[in-house]
């Protein structure tokens, strides 16, 4: 292959490193109005009143509206596809601005002005009468609380969203098993850890705020330039809002500044196109700032889950149970989804002979709504599995990397549609444990005494790669030839950041044989311009809009060919029929000799000029996939942990991914550390913390919410298995999310191979750490 | 745009003292860093400001004739970590700024604005305090100098009147001659933090360099306000370093004198802890850089 | 409030504005001027997306008042240029080269402190480099390219200057030889180069 598996540089990074690529806020129109929100003082309860006379007086300001104002339409926010089934829509819970106050914070009013001074005192000035109602924050206690006010009587009978049960069969139950165990192998024979693992409501923190601009244009199209991952399911989204048909929405995605699945929700692109309708379609700019983005866009979803494992003496496993109870605020955005993602990732991690029970419940609360973030439930799901099995090794005294090889879910696992059609885990346990030096070092920190102790842990994962065939997963892709034999590509999968575009060019270099600088790939979006992709989540961009590239590519080269054979005058052409040609290096050339016939510059030229048959090349395809192949991989890790203070240090940090063919590994690498930096985060120090009385956020802002610095981050290594996935379009399986869930939780391994103290609660911070030393009589 | 009533730029310190005179609701601001962000939070919105940002007067380093050293309210905590004289005589100071917020944020804000903000958490304060700094004030009365024991008054307040201009912090000769510091910022990062807790020692030892002749210190978030540990002080000094109860006194004491308290930024079980470990380890951090020799375990 | 008209000297040049004196120097720079490479990521000056450079050094322009900039030199990332031959810096390039960019957003403000560091002259390790970029925050890259690219730029300075100087080798083995991506770099600018005597 002659563009895949090559370290490309980014097509972007010129744009990006001389300030010329424009982003959202960058391109407003200077005469843009400036719109603010009014964010409720309660976290549970109703508006009764309002009282904007004051606000409306301050000079500058052009219009105030409430959740009186508003249309009378519930919409939902996920960027799923759409489901022509009711059952598969998502939960439309949410109005414009919201009467019933579901968390600290919720919309309630915004404010339209010439600047953003004139806003803010005009938002000061509106009064509120509010009817309070007690307040749950997060998941257990809610559920518990039979007597608490549904926050959504339209759509449950109580504030559950779902409740499942993945089990290995119908009838099983863990007890049950459990005694089938202690009667096939004595109960002295078993190992049983049971716990509870807590894991921390996380805010995505991409650099660039949620900000949107928005404007009616002179034909009356209702136009919405955002910051978003997934532009033609706002166009579907917007419309449903504003109650308007799908077309009349237009949706433009300029570069974007990092989304981590915050930005794979519809945010304020509604309220703002609203609101410009409301102001006569000028424009209006809707930029929230970092303590709203914080708590009102979205989070990562806390989950408390109760967490049971058997095995016997000699390191087999036998059976295990998650209940968990998983925190989705105030909103229902992606509803069960995630929760049941990661339910289903503990289910199949691990070989359970004996049987497995994976159980659900998400839950609406009093809290920043949580949905879509990178690895979507399954950082949590590995929180509980993977803390669950070095427990069980520590307490039996096991290894934990050969009980991994013992008990991990092989190449046989299908689940839900997904299988491994290439299997690399073990593969990279094998990688992972020699770079790091396990066993040498599990020997060497052995029987540790003193306050400053040294640690190795690992973990691993597997990982969808895409969302099929739970849901549709269907890409477009427009080729189209330019007169000098260049050609532009143009596709509603976004650039985010990831390095899209990029692998997109090279993957159309492989289909057509148009090499990358001849490739000018469409990086902003525009509804009415790209076409239709569902957008940046579930790793599945390379994977769907990959596999569409490359069908679109042999369309485009079969017309260029067909049509070349068309030149008359063409010496080398002659007697040739379209299976003896191909395109390579911007030339058609001899399938077979590869010389070098006739090049492309000629065709497109003669095919857009010429009196004869005048032919204007290009080629457009859906492709549609209903494959999904598990990725998968580990991180392990080596640590210092400096007791009297807490404090946990890595020495020697390494992921190795089992992604399939890695399309461009200088991007891919990267990709992996920013996801195990993201992780670094989970494990030691970002948790967005609530007054659980108030459900008032306490660190909503980037001093008090902590994403690592660069002090904080020790340097990544990254090492690939690859194997050809057939299913890949190139052989490629996911990557974008998987790097970010093993990190945190081989750290917490590390720590209680270090000390002998298993942490249940994410992330491990000092005061954790020190407290639980202190009660152990460690320090 | 920050919702201010104006901006003043004065042209000295007598300028902006008249101008804060003339404008009841007004407040100075100086690198800007916390005024700035309290005006877009709303706390100060409305208010006036009288800039004294671009004043040279209270700005750099310098050693007086009889050795004391006067640091200029406005000078940045990047020109005071990276100025010779601080590294020199005061580099204890020097690492404390160095670890306020990330490096923009120390090219602009002063450490004036630091301790007249009146933060316990200010990076720069427990280490003045430890040097037991003079602070300058000048007001429409004329100038008064406040030693920093007596200049905070609880959580975020100190005696400066709102019309008194911080001028400069002087440090006097005995106080840093023959001192060897540390400071200890501990945050839930290693950068870009505001400190959980701060602890900063001064140790001078003997001529034989085996005993303790004097120490200070002093902590940030340990209490409401920037705090000495006086008993713990007494306790170690003339104790030999090689002393068993040398540490573990020193950091019990200096916790009997502290007020931690539960919040949600760390709970009180955990202060206390630092408060402990972070005595001993600046103190033996101290001691090191003054050439004694003492055993811990970092 | 009226506006006042102030001279700022941007990238070279005296730069005559209509301000609100209540505004920032972000606001400015980007309203008025147009220099939309300075980012908008907290406005307390934690993030670092809004750095410039003042006299050389980098601040948060979020919270930096305008009418204090006077009489200063500011330069954003607009204004760089390896002006001795007509192409974009070393620093730039390096950024390019090491897969120091993804989302871009915190890519300009990495750039000038990426930039300011260079210019000490001093041969910083890595972890020397990390303390000085901790103002900047990334979510995309854990940082690691970003040093490594920082490091290649100042071993490209070092060798100016004759400081014997080496970058840390990579931790991967996927990495490909500092040449490879040098004739790639050619590539990417070959790109943008318009000039008409070439085609």
């Amino acid at each position: 292959m002659d563009y895949i598996g090559k370290s490309n540089l980014r097509v972007d990074a010129y744009a990006k490193v001389t300030g010329k690529a424009l982003y959202t806020a960058d391109m407003a129109p200077r005469d843009s109005y400036v719109a603010k929100v009014l964010h409720s003082t309660i976290a549970n309860g109703e508006v009764v009143s309002m009282d904007v006379t004051e606000a409306k007086k301050i000079p500058g300001v052009i219009g105030v509206f409430t959740c009186f104002d508003v249309p009378d339409v519930e919409f939902p926010t996920a960027g799923h596809p759409w489901g022509l089934e009711p059952a598969h829509q998502d939960i439309a819970d949410r109005k414009l601005l919201n009467k019933r106050v579901r968390l600290y914070g919720d919309d309630i009013a915004a404010v339209v002005a010439e600047d953003n001074v004139a806003c803010d005192k005009a938002l000061k000035l509106i009064k509120v009468e509010y009817k309070e109602y007690p307040v749950h924050t997060d998941a257990r206690s809610m559920v518990q609380d039979k007597d608490a006010p549904l926050l959504h009587p339209n759509w449950r009978d109580d504030n559950v969203i779902a409740h499942t049960s993945f089990k290995s069969s119908p009838d099983f139950n863990y007890d049950e098993a459990k005694k089938k165990a202690i009667a096939e192998y004595g109960e002295d024979n078993l190992i049983e850890v049971v716990k509870n693992v807590k894991t921390p409501r996380i805010s995505h923190s991409h650099i660039e705020l949620p900000v949107s601009y928005a404007y009616v244009d002179a034909n009356g199209k209702v136009t919405v330039v955002a910051s978003t991952q997934i532009p033609h399911i706002g166009r579907r989204i917007i419309a449903q809002a504003l109650n308007i048909p799908w077309g009349k929405v237009r949706v433009i995605k300029p570069y974007i500044g990092g989304g981590f699945g915050n930005k794979q929700d519809l945010l304020y692109e509604p309220l703002n196109a609203w609101l410009s309708v409301k102001c006569g379609g000028h424009p209006v700019i809707l930029e929230i700032s970092r303590e709203e983005t914080i708590v009102g866009t979205r989070t990562r979803h806390p989950m408390d889950g109760d967490v049971r494992g058997l095995a016997t003496k000699d390191g087999k496993l036998l059976c295990r149970e998650l209940v968990n109870y998983s925190t989705n605020g105030g909103y229902a955005a992606h509803g069960h989804s995630i929760t049941a993602k990661c339910a289903g990732i503990f289910q199949n991690l691990y070989k359970n002979p004996l049987g497995v029970n994976s159980e659900a419940y998400t839950v609406w609360t009093n809290a920043p709504t949580s949905a879509a973030m990178r690895a979507y439930g399954v950082p949590q799901a590995v929180s509980f599995a993977e803390t669950l099995t070095d427990d069980i090794c520590f307490k039996g005294g096991f290894d934990p990397l050969k009980f991994r090889m013992d008990n991990l879910c092989d190449e046989n696992l299908k689940a839900g549609g997904v299988e491994f059609y290439t299997y690399g885990l073990k593969k990279c346990l094998e990688i992972g444990a020699k770079k790091i030096g396990w066993d040498k070092k599990r020997e060497e920190y052995k029987n540790q005494t003193g306050p400053i102790r040294r640690g190795v842990g690992m973990c691993c994962f597997i990982y969808q790669t895409a969302v099929a065939p739970i849901a549709l997963e269907t890409s477009s892709i427009r080729m189209i030839l330019n007169q000098d034999g260049s050609m532009q590509l143009q596709t509603g999968a976004t650039e985010i950041g990831q390095g899209a575009d990029t692998v997109f060019t090279q993957i159309a270099a492989e289909s057509t044989g148009i090499t990358p600088d001849k490739i000018f790939i469409m990086s902003n979006q525009d509804t009415d311009v790209t076409p239709f992709d569902t957008g940046a989540y579930g790793s599945r961009q390379t994977y769907v809009a990959g596999n569409s590239i490359k069908e679109c590519g042999k369309l485009f080269k079969q017309r260029i060919c067909e049509y070349a054979l068309t030149i008359e005058d063409e010496e080398k052409l002659q007697g040739k029929k379209v299976e003896d040609l191909d395109v390579c290096d911007n030339h058609i050339v001899d399938v077979k000799t590869k010389e070098q016939l006739v090049p492309l510059s000629k065709v497109a030229l003669t095919g857009f000029y010429s009196f004869k048959h005048n032919q204007h090349i290009t080629a457009e395809k859906t492709t549609d996939i209903t494959t999904n192949t598990f990725a998968s991989g580990c991180t392990f890790v080596d640590i210092e942990v400096d007791m009297p203070l807490g404090i946990i240090n890595i020495k020697d940090i390494i992921s190795v991914h089992d992604s399939g063919t890695i399309i461009n590994p200088a991007l891919a690498t990267a990709q992996v550390h920013g996801g195990m930096s993201m992780s670094l985060g989970y494990g030691l120090s970002e948790e967005l913390m609530l007054d659980p009385k108030t459900g008032k956020p306490y660190n909503d802002n980037l001093l008090d919410y902590k994403i690592p610095t660069a002090m904080d981050s020790p340097d990544f290594k990254v090492e690939f298995v690859e194997m050809k996935d057939p299913t890949g379009g190139y052989g490629n399986k996911a990557l974008g999310e998987p790097p970010t869930v093993a990190p945190a939780v081989a750290i917490r391994n590390a720590v209680l191979n270090a000390t002998g103290i298993g942490f249940n609660e994410f992330p491990l911070t000092a005061q954790r750490l020190v407290h639980e030393f202190k009660a152990q009589g460690l320090i | 745009m920050f919702d201010v009533s104006f901006i003043y730029e004065a042209k000295d310190v007598k300028d902006a003292i008249k101008k804060l005179v003339e404008n009841e609701n007004s407040e100075v601001i100086s690198g800007g860093t916390d005024v700035l962000i309290r005006v877009r939070e709303g706390k100060d919105a409305g208010m006036g400001l009288v800039s004294i940002h671009n004043i040279a007067e209270l700005k750099g380093v310098k050693k007086d004739s009889d050795g004391s050293i006067i640091i200029g309210a406005g000078t940045s905590f990047h020109d005071i970590a990276y100025n010779e004289i601080i590294k020199e005589c005061l580099p204890s100071l020097g690492e404390a700024v160095d670890t306020v917020g990330g490096p923009q944020v120390r090219e602009t804000a002063t450490i004036g604005g630091n301790i007249c903000n009146g933060a316990t958490s200010a990076d720069s304060a427990s280490t003045l305090v430890a040097l037991q700094a003079d602070i300058v004030l000048e007001g429409p009365n004329g100038e008064r100098v406040v030693n920093i024991k007596d200049f905070y008054t609880g959580p975020g307040k100190t005696v400066r009147d709102r019309c008194e201009v911080c001028k400069c912090f002087k440090i006097k000769k005995e106080n840093y001659e023959n001192y060897y510091g540390y400071y200890f910022k501990y945050g839930k990062r290693k950068s870009l933090e505001i400190a959980t807790l701060g602890c900063s020692v001064l140790v001078k030892l003997n001529a034989s360099k085996d005993a303790i002749e004097d120490v200070k210190i002093a902590y940030g978030v340990a209490a409401p306000t920037p705090s000495r540990a006086y008993k713990a002080e007494e306790f170690v000094k003339g104790k030999k370093l090689d002393d068993k109860n040398l540490l573990d006194g020193f950091a019990e004491l200096a916790l009997s004198e502290m007020k931690p308290r539960d919040s949600w930024r760390a709970s009180k079980e955990f202060r206390e802890q630092l408060i402990k470990e972070m005595a001993k380890r600046s103190l033996v951090n101290s001691i090191r850089r003054a050439g004694g020799k003492i055993e811990y375990y970092v | 409030m009226s506006k006042k008209i102030i001279t700022l000297h941007v990238n070279g040049k005296d730069r005559e504005v209509a301000i609100d004196e209540r505004e920032s120097l972000y606001e400015t720079l980007r309203n008025e001027l147009c220099l939309t490479s300075i980012k908008k990521g907290c406005e307390v000056g934690e993030c670092g997306a809004c750095s410039v450079l003042l006299n050389g050094r980098c601040i948060d322009s979020c919270i930096y008042l305008t009418v204090w900039a006077v009489g200063k030199d500011i330069v954003t990332v607009e204004g760089l240029r390896d002006e001795e031959n007509d192409d974009i810096t070393d620093v730039q390039k390096e950024f390019i080269k090491q897969a120091a960019v993804q989302c871009g957003f915190c890519t300009p403000g990495f750039i000038l402190k990426a930039v300011e560091i260079v210019g000490h002259n001093k041969p910083y390790t890595r972890e020397e480099i990390k303390k000085l970029i901790t103002g900047n925050l990334c979510r995309c890259t854990g940082y690691m390219n970003i040093v490594t690219a920082i490091e290649h730029a100042i071993k490209h300075n070092m060798d100016k200057l004759g400081v014997p100087y080496e970058v840390a080798p990579a931790t991967t083995s996927f990495d490909i030889p500092d040449s490879e991506k040098d004739k790639m770099l050619e590539g990417v600018l070959a790109m943008q180069d318009n000039d008409v005597t070439k085609f």
